[in-house]
């Protein structure tokens, strides 16, 4: 735990700064302005929802427009922060005063430190980028007016929820998050299975909610606050009982928003919606704020080991559990689904290493935020040109009609196959060599459940694209598969373009590293991993090259059948997510019913019985009563008379 | 005390500005009069609306200046000798109760004065001394005369309204009251519609009222018995010196007064009228006399309680806690089986004067505070529901049984949405000023003792029984179907649309953000002893 106590108070925002010298400072500057960020596309879907139809000609632009003057605002705060020095990069901004309940203050703020901004950028980049190719994608769409709304209603919240200075606020916006992700999923809910995919998220993002929610009275109850800088503060006081607690809560928390084991059920059916919001939303962003969670709440998990212990063991059956549905999946968007939840899955196992992930997991999750995003616009350009075809085994050998597609899709998977120098092999790695640190069977079994992941990751990479790109010519005649506009493009080149390079430039550098410094202390470079470094890396690219060269072997070197073979046992497991509905329909839905049913019957016979029977009393008596109101004065008057007497004469007899 | 007559004639001395507004408000009801007798037929409405409402607000401004720049609050009105053992005593609770009268006061004057386009105030009879459907009625009615001595009488009322809380001893109670009640009864027989049954409530009114004044004055030469005085601080006195030969009157004394006031308030068993009286009297007057006469006499037993016979309290507590339970048990169940809407809304007023006596119980300032912000916020809610009670008509007379209610959500959203809306007020559902009332005086009774806290759970389930019976209009309005559209509401005037919208707003305010008033109640619960 190489955590400084300076860094702990350095996560402060929103409370009196009065005589605290290593607390946040103020934001002052540009920086103050930061509240912009969120104000913007805030502005833009307030314009573009009530502006109704008037601005159907306009309201996508503009909303564009909004999601860039975030970035650029970000981009300014970015810049105002790398003009401090290192341990001065976190700035409060108070907002207003909440919740001023007696004791209980709750100021809403923003804290501005290297965690939130390289949020903020992703967040606000690519964010933009999926504007743009919205606007190709999506201009056909009679209703894209709303579609451009919820987007920037889902930038703002997810703004928010980043630079939020207390849970409480994180949870506005992790339920504002949540909000724009069911409307998006649903966004063609004329069509019944989307519209119950919208659902299905719903229900499972709100199972994880119940934890956030508890995490934070559990918070309450233990500091009497819930703001990061109490919270941090307080938890070398705290009992580890009640951190374990509050740990888990929100591991739950994570687990519904990242689709992490066990609830992810979600996540494939999120492909329902519109692609570039599965690229933003359902791989980019919203879905790592699972990770976000835990790296911000590092304090309480470093005072908590099982809990930290939880978030691996979460993270390492996720990551598994994705790869080999992803083999198996013949929908491109299911499959990258199936790889956002394994690569998320090797980001809550880094998170849950300690000091010596916790830059790794936001490295990873920067990187992954490129490529996957990227690959999703890829896979979006295939189905726009494919009349929105998504089986891969309709596909095939697209990269002679699709040029621009073909290489940026193939840049991302370069990236996310981890092969050196693009992205993936300086964030991937690392966590694999994180993985490997450490005494006993933990370094054994998390390393070799990455590293073993890497090997499917290339397999079932390389799968989708040479089943999309290579091979033979799968597609019917009528199909003209044809290169997308320049909207979608530019932003798949410029995303490919980070993909490439974006690992270059912060991982040797270790640059990322000294960024995140501030927030979650150092990083653990006098670590060993059990096997050492360099061999380590060579045994990786060795499994990737492994499972790359299989893929070539089985679909582009083979003959891909048109409909899919009946497989293995594993394989048809893996085409139905490993029987995850089933399981989850078996075990939590019909206890459910039955326990409904039951408590239906007991209501109806007990509590409806009782009631009823309390009514019929209560109305009888009423009836029997109303006959003493017969409406005659001279009885009126001797009911006065005898309440007076009777008054009187109870206290003439007790005195 | 001494009994004897002081030696010398000592002038009473009278401070103006404290008494300035229910003067103002005796001046405009003469005024009327005067009205009534010399102005020609075609010009009284005017003047009379006029008059009523600039002297309502004058007074509310004259209240206003007295209890601001001239810190009336702090200074009793010195009775004889200086000290403060005045006749009318214009303290905190006094400027409080007078402030909200006056302002149920004007809103009623607004409901009272809606024509619907008629020539006079639609709610009353053009000629009160005309039989029923006499050949004189019909003639009445052909040449648009009208009862416009309505407003006067109103304004006498109001004024015995501003004056009972502020009864520094018996006898000006006792004139209090009976300036307040003798316009009342008037007032109830007056109705345009169904005169037959508002002459029999305005009878019975009248004889019950008679019958419990009789009580009243009972009570008071019992106490006189005791005391030798009928100031309340005499009384107080004499109960600290424990020196009367006559301590047998005391209890007896109290227990009579009290019955005398509670007959005012409806409480059980001295509720009997309400019921017929509400249905009786003309729709604007049943909201007025519901808020205003509750929070008057609740003012008056208030200070007779806390400022009189405080020290004697373990001895008549007991009668007046059954009292308190019987009448929120009788006023919620027997609202259950109500049919017609304003005889549903008088138990419903009886359930309340419950509630407010579990507050009166607790002997607690806070319990002042809690009585004066429920009386507040329960006669706003009620003035505003019994003005859209009568706008709800079939066939030109009011729609007052509950089946003729059946589906006006969907002809009238916005008429039944309000009135959903004060029904849920007066239910005590969070988010209205019901709630907040309730929270207001129950909480002081449950830190009062045992005996509080059985009353506040009794008062909890009476209210759980009393939302049954809102709720069930509201399913009435929104979800039945109802068989034809004769029922309608009337397109009301800018009065009764002031009126129901002030109360409304009021409804919500004080629920959402009752603070400040809350805290006003509580500067002013302080009584001068």
């Amino acid at each position: 735990m190489s955590l400084s106590l300076t860094t702990v108070a350095g996560m402060s925002a929103g409370m009196p700064l009065v005589g605290d010298a290593a607390a946040a400072h103020a934001a002052s500057g540009f920086a103050a302005y930061a509240w912009l960020l969120v104000a913007f596309p805030l502005l833009g879907a307030a314009v573009l929802l009530l502006g109704g139809r008037r601005t159907d000609s306009w309201g996508p632009l503009f909303a564009t427009a909004m999601s860039w003057a975030a970035f650029l605002v970000g981009f300014g705060v970015f810049l105002s922060l790398l003009g401090l020095g290192s341990e001065e990069r976190a700035l409060s901004l108070h907002l207003f005063s909440w919740v001023p309940a007696g004791q209980f203050q709750l100021e809403a703020g923003m804290l501005l430190d290297p965690l939130s901004v390289a949020f903020v950028l992703l967040v606000t980049f690519v964010g933009s980028l999926i504007h743009v190719y919205s606007l190709g994608y999506m201009e056909h769409d009679p209703d894209k007016r709303r579609f451009f709304a919820y987007l920037n209603l889902f930038v703002a919240a997810m703004l928010l929820l980043v630079l939020a200075d207390s849970y409480l606020l994180v949870y506005v916006g992790w339920e504002g998050v949540g909000l724009a992700s069911y409307l998006l999923i649903g966004f063609w809910n004329w069509n019944p299975p989307y519209a119950s995919a919208a659902n299905k998220a719903f229900v499972a993002n709100r199972v994880g909610d119940v934890g956030m929610g508890l995490a934070i009275m559990a918070m309450f109850w233990q500091f009497g606050a819930v703001d990061f800088q109490t919270v941090n503060a307080g938890v070398a006081n705290a009992n580890q009982g009640a951190l374990t607690v509050i740990g888990l809560f929100l591991l739950l928390a994570a687990c519904g928003k990242s689709a992490q084991f066990p609830l992810q059920s979600w996540l494939g059916d999120a492909m329902a919606g519109p692609t570039p919001v599965s690229a933003l939303i359902h791989a980019a962003t919203m879905v790592t704020a699972g990770v976000y969670l835990v790296v911000r709440s590092h304090a309480i998990f470093d005072a908590a080991p099982n809990a930290q212990l939880a978030v691996v063991i979460v993270g390492a059956i996720t990551l598994t559990y994705g790869a080999i549905v992803g083999c198996a999946k013949d929908d491109i968007k299911k499959a990258l689904a199936a790889s956002t939840m394994s690569q998320i899955g090797y980001m809550m196992l880094a998170a849950g290493l300690g000091p010596v992930g916790y830059a790794f997991a936001i490295f990873h999750l920067l990187t992954h935020g490129f490529f996957k995003a990227g690959m999703f616009l890829g896979a979006g350009s295939v189905m726009h040109g494919m009349n929105d075809k998504v089986d891969m085994r309709g596909f095939g050998n697209l990269s002679g009609v699709m040029k621009i597609t073909w290489v940026t899709f193939g840049l991302g998977w370069l990236a996310i196959l981890g092969v050196p120098p693009f992205a993936g092999f300086w964030s991937k790695d690392k966590i694999i060599e994180a993985a490997f640190v450490g005494e006993g069977w933990r370094p054994w079994v998390f390393g070799m459940a990455t590293l073993i992941g890497a090997g499917i990751t290339a397999f079932y990479m390389s799968r989708l694209f040479f089943m999309t790109f290579h091979g033979d010519k799968r597609w019917p005649k009528e199909a003209h598969p044809h290169e997308s506009p320049r909207t979608m493009t530019v932003p798949m080149i410029v995303l490919a373009v980070g993909s490439a390079f974006l690992g270059l430039i912060l991982g040797p550098t270790n640059g990322i590293l000294h960024w995140l410094e501030p927030v979650v202390g150092g990083h653990g470079q006098e670590h060993h991993p059990v096997i050492p470094a360099i061999p380590l890396m060579g045994l990786t690219l060795l499994v990737v090259a492994g499972g790359v060269a299989l893929a070539w072997m089985r679909y582009w070197r083979d003959a891909v059948p048109r409909t899919a073979p009946v497989g293995s046992l594993l394989t048809r497991a893996a085409r139905q997510d490993l029987y995850q509905d089933q399981v989850n329909e078996g075990v939590l839905m019909r206890p459910g019913i039955h326990l409904t049913r039951a408590l239906v019957f007991l209501d109806q016979r007990g509590v409806d019985g009782a009631a009823g029977g309390l009514a019929a009393l209560i109305g009888g008596t009423s009836s029997r009563l109303r006959k003493v109101q017969n409406g005659l004065a001279r009885s009126y008057a001797l009911t006065m008379l005898l309440g007076v007497v009777v008054i009187l004469g109870v206290v003439w007899v007790v005195q | 005390m001494s009994t004897a007559l002081p030696a010398a004639f000592t002038p009473a001395s009278l401070d103006y500005v404290a008494l300035l507004p229910v003067l103002i408000v005796f001046g405009a009801a003469m005024l009327g009069v005067l009205v009534e007798a010399f102005l020609p037929r075609s010009a009284r409405y005017a003047a009379h609306v006029g008059i009523t409402l600039v002297g309502l607000v004058a007074a509310m401004g004259a209240l206003a200046f007295g209890a601001v720049s001239h810190r009336v609050a702090t200074a009793g009105l010195a009775g004889v000798g200086g000290a403060v053992k005045g006749s009318v005593i214009i303290d905190g609770p006094t400027l409080f109760l007078q402030a909200t009268i006056l302002l149920f006061a004007l809103l009623a004057a607004l409901s009272l004065a809606e024509r619907f386009g008629g020539v006079g105030a639609d709610a009353f009879t053009p000629m009160g001394a005309a039989t029923p459907g006499s050949p004189q009625e019909a003639q009445a009615r052909k040449v648009g005369a009208m009862t416009a001595e309505v407003f006067p009488l109103f304004l006498f009322s109001v004024a015995g309204m501003m004056l009972f809380p502020a009864a520094g001893d018996l006898l000006t109670m006792f004139v209090a009251l009976e300036v307040l009640s003798l316009p009342l009864y008037l007032l109830c027989g007056l109705a345009r519609r169904r005169r037959l049954l508002s002459q029999e409530a305005a009878l019975k009114y009248f004889l019950l009222g008679a019958f419990s004044s009789a009580f009243f004055l009972f009570g008071t030469a019992l106490l006189y018995g005791f005391a030798g005085s009928v100031h309340l601080t005499d009384i107080a006195a004499a109960i600290a010196g424990q020196g009367s030969a006559l301590d047998g009157l005391l209890v007896p004394g109290v227990l009579l007064v009290l019955v005398g006031l509670l007959f005012k308030v409806g409480a059980v068993p001295f509720h009997m009228w309400t019921p017929d009286v509400y249905q009786g009297a003309p729709t604007p007057v049943t909201g007025f006399m519901a808020a205003g006469t509750k929070a008057a006499a609740f003012g008056a037993i208030l200070r007779f309680v806390y400022v009189g016979v405080d020290r004697a309290a373990w001895d008549w507590r007991p009668a007046l806690v059954v009292v308190a339970a019987l009448t929120m048990i009788v006023g919620a169940v027997l609202s259950v089986t109500q049919t017609d809407m304003k005889r549903l809304l008088a138990y419903s007023s009886i359930a309340h004067a419950g509630f407010i006596l579990v507050g009166v119980l607790s002997m607690e300032r806070t319990g002042v505070s809690g009585v004066l912000f429920y009386l507040a916020a329960y006669g706003l809610t009620t003035i505003a529901a019994f003005a859209i009670v009568g706008l709800v008509r079939e066939g030109g007379s009011e729609a007052t049984h509950l089946s003729q209610w059946t589906g006006l959500g969907k002809r009238h959203p916005w008429t039944a949405g309000v009135f959903a809306f004060l029904l849920l007020a007066f239910a005590g559902i969070p988010l209205t000023s019901g709630f907040t009332a309730k929270f207001a005086v129950f909480k002081p009774a449950l830190e009062s003792g045992t005996a509080g806290a059985v009353l506040v759970v009794l008062g909890l389930l009476c209210s759980a029984i009393t939302v049954f019976v809102y709720v069930r209009i509201i399913v009435l309005m929104y979800f039945t179907e109802s068989p034809g559209d004769s029922v309608a509401v009337v397109e009301p005037s800018v009065f009764t649309t002031v009126t129901v919208a002030t109360g409304t707003l009021f409804t919500l305010v004080l629920g959402v953000a009752p603070a400040s008033v809350l805290l006003l109640a509580e500067r002013a619960s302080q009584f001068i002893r």
